[in-house]
């Protein structure tokens, strides 16, 4: 249903997304998941056809979002970080209004309109401003909005923040009760979010994606060592040996211009060790990094408390 | 086409939900009912003493006495009243993240432009639809020649809609609706003005200045002259107008 190629969105020199890549299939409901800054809305604009990206491909429905925003934009509903509502509309003015700039024919405004109202708890509001209503309200008038018209595909961009606990809760069950009509990629940047409502996860962190899948499948990923790479000017059979017998570390493997230092599973910090012994052998250090952004550092970033205040 | 009434119609709607609307209104005709009474009576007194104008026993005509005047003043007056109308239209869509509903809903982006575009102008026939009352008092009070009157509305509402053009470029330059606002006086203001320095540039500089002034084309207006490229002129710079908005809002969703 959504199939995403090699995207790169680039602000100036700086690039909030590079290279993503990643498949939805119908039906599913899909987690994305980073922290804050980590290129989830850029995503979300460029797939929704809102924003070009600087390269790659967005497939939906068949469709290419570049080549043919308008196929894409009547077969995907939106929900922008900020509720996209005129704060001096009528609920139900308002999401009329929606319908028909999104093609819903005008004999059928009427019935769209109370469908969503009834889908999203919000028939008792329908006749209130909705710069009168409270921001919870407001975000479930942003998803009435998104599914009027009945799109294949919808696309939430952080639904619950800034709601309260009670809200959020409420909130989760309509979009859980929106699974199975419509494919959904929804984002969060609070782990416990996409495990309560997503069957699949892709993680994202400073614009790349660092892992995907299944809950269960990240938590075994999880467990897996940190990479740490090490460039030396003069190598020597000695000087790797004795790194590889460093508490902690798991293996360390040759490749030419660089060794890989594969760390044990709670290895803790050694990485000051490693530096130590490399310059005790004068094996002369060019460069030390982080292979790989582990899905622990990730996770670190994330937000696993619920309560809005914790990332305030 | 219908999409874009339905944008026109919500931002017309919309703005009777705030003080603006009305307060526009209420300005706009009090101004012009100021200029009409003191053109009205200066007219009475010049034609009720001698003629002024030399030569035989006829007084100025109400075309030359009242509705040049009051239509010329109409249209400064516009050129202040106008950007209130305009400043909103784009930039509160962003600074309220509506743009976002707009321009991810299966509508071109043009459709877009021209939707606020009109609806500023469903404002401008609300503010020009009192007016009628002027040449109907002068219907009833003399014999006035229908076709200036009618060329002078056709012409303050093409020239309305330059300034309503230049309103809405800029109302999709800033989030800011005071600068947009300013910006679209100073634009138009300059607009008019030009004409002024065709006077000591001499030749072709002086022609081009001259057509590209926005009152030389009004003159023949009020004067009850239609002239095609004079509604030629007008309609390019408001085509022109919505073309830079649009191409505005191409780099706004570049950057955000
Ligand atoms: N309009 C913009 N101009 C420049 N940089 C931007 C802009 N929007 C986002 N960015 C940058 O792109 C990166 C990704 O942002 P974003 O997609 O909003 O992240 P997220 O939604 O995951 O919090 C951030 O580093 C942010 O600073
Ligand atoms: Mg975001």
């Amino acid at each position: 249903m959504i199939r995403v190629s090699n995207l790169t969105k680039t602000y100036g020199p700086r690039a909030a997304i590079q290279d993503i890549s990643f498949e939805v299939g119908k039906g599913q409901i899909v987690g994305f998941l980073g922290p804050n800054g980590a290129g989830k809305s850029t995503t979300m604009k460029i797939l929704t056809a809102f924003m070009p990206a600087t390269s790659g491909t967005v497939h939906i429905a068949g469709f290419e979002v570049f080549e043919n925003p308008l196929e894409v934009k009547k077969r995907v509903g939106y929900l922008p970080e900020n509720p996209p509502v005129y704060l001096d509309m009528l609920v139900a003015d308002y999401l009329s209004f929606a319908a028909k700039i999104h093609g819903v024919e005008s004999n059928k405004v009427r019935a769209a309109v109370d469908r969503v109202l009834e889908k999203v708890a919000l028939g008792d509001v329908r006749g209130r401003l909705i710069g009168n209503l409270s921001k919870g309200y407001r975000q479930r008038v942003g998803l009435a909005q998104a599914i009027l018209h009945e799109p294949e595909v919808l696309i939430l961009d952080e639904p619950t923040v800034g709601l309260d606990p009670k809200q959020i809760i409420e909130i989760r069950n309509v979009i859980r009760g929106l699974a199975g009509q419509h494919t959904v990629i929804l984002s969060s940047h609070i782990l416990p979010e996409v495990t309560a409502t997503c069957q699949r996860v892709i993680v994202i962190n400073r614009g790349k994606i660092v892992d995907q899948g299944t809950i269960e499948e990240l938590s075994s990923h999880l467990h897996k060592g940190l990479v740490y790479s090490i460039s030396v000017k003069k190598p020597s059979p000695d000087g790797l040996k004795s790194i590889q017998t460093i508490p902690g570390v798991h293996r360390v493997t040759d490749q030419g211009s660089k060794w890989m230092i594969e760390m044990d599973p709670n290895a803790g910090e050694i990485r000051d060790r490693i530096v130590d012994v490399a310059v005790q052998k004068g094996l002369g250090v060019l460069e030390f990094r982080s292979e790989k952004m582990s899905l622990e550092e990730v996770f670190l970033e994330l937000t696993t408390n619920e309560s809005p205040e914790a990332h305030a | 086409m219908k999409r874009v009434w339905n944008i026109a119609w919500r931002d017309f709607r919309a703005y009777f939900m705030s003080p603006i609307a009305y307060v526009i209104i209420a300005l706009f005709l009090f101004i012009m009912g100021w200029f009409f009474f003191n053109n009205f009576n200066f007219f009475i007194q010049s034609a009720s003493r001698m003629n002024p104008y030399g030569g035989g026993g006829t007084t100025p005509s109400v075309t030359e006495g009242i509705i040049r005047p009051l239509y010329g003043n109409m249209n400064l007056t516009l050129l202040f009243i106008v950007p209130f109308i305009s400043m909103r239209l784009i930039a509160e869509e962003k600074k309220m993240h509506t743009m976002e509903l707009l321009l991810t809903a299966p509508l071109k982006q043009w459709q877009i432009v021209v939707g606020k575009y009109f609806s500023g102008l469903l404002l401008l026939s609300t503010l020009l639809v009192p007016t009628l009352a002027y040449p109907l008092i002068l219907g009833v009070a003399s014999n006035p020649d229908w076709g200036p009157i009618f060329s002078a509305y056709l012409g303050t509402y093409l020239m309305a809609g330059c300034y309503l053009s230049i309103g809405l470029f800029f109302s999709s330059v800033t989030e800011n609706q005071i600068v947009s606002g300013i910006l679209t006086i100073v634009t138009s203001l300059f607009f008019w003005l030009i004409s002024w320095a065709a006077y000591s540039a001499g030749g072709a500089w002086s022609d081009f200045l001259n057509y590209a002034s926005l009152i030389t084309h009004l003159n023949n207006f009020l004067r009850g002259v239609f002239d095609t490229s004079d509604f030629v002129f007008y309609l390019s710079f408001i085509f022109i107008g919505l073309f830079l908005t649009h191409r505005s809002l191409d780099s706004y969703r570049w950057r955000s």
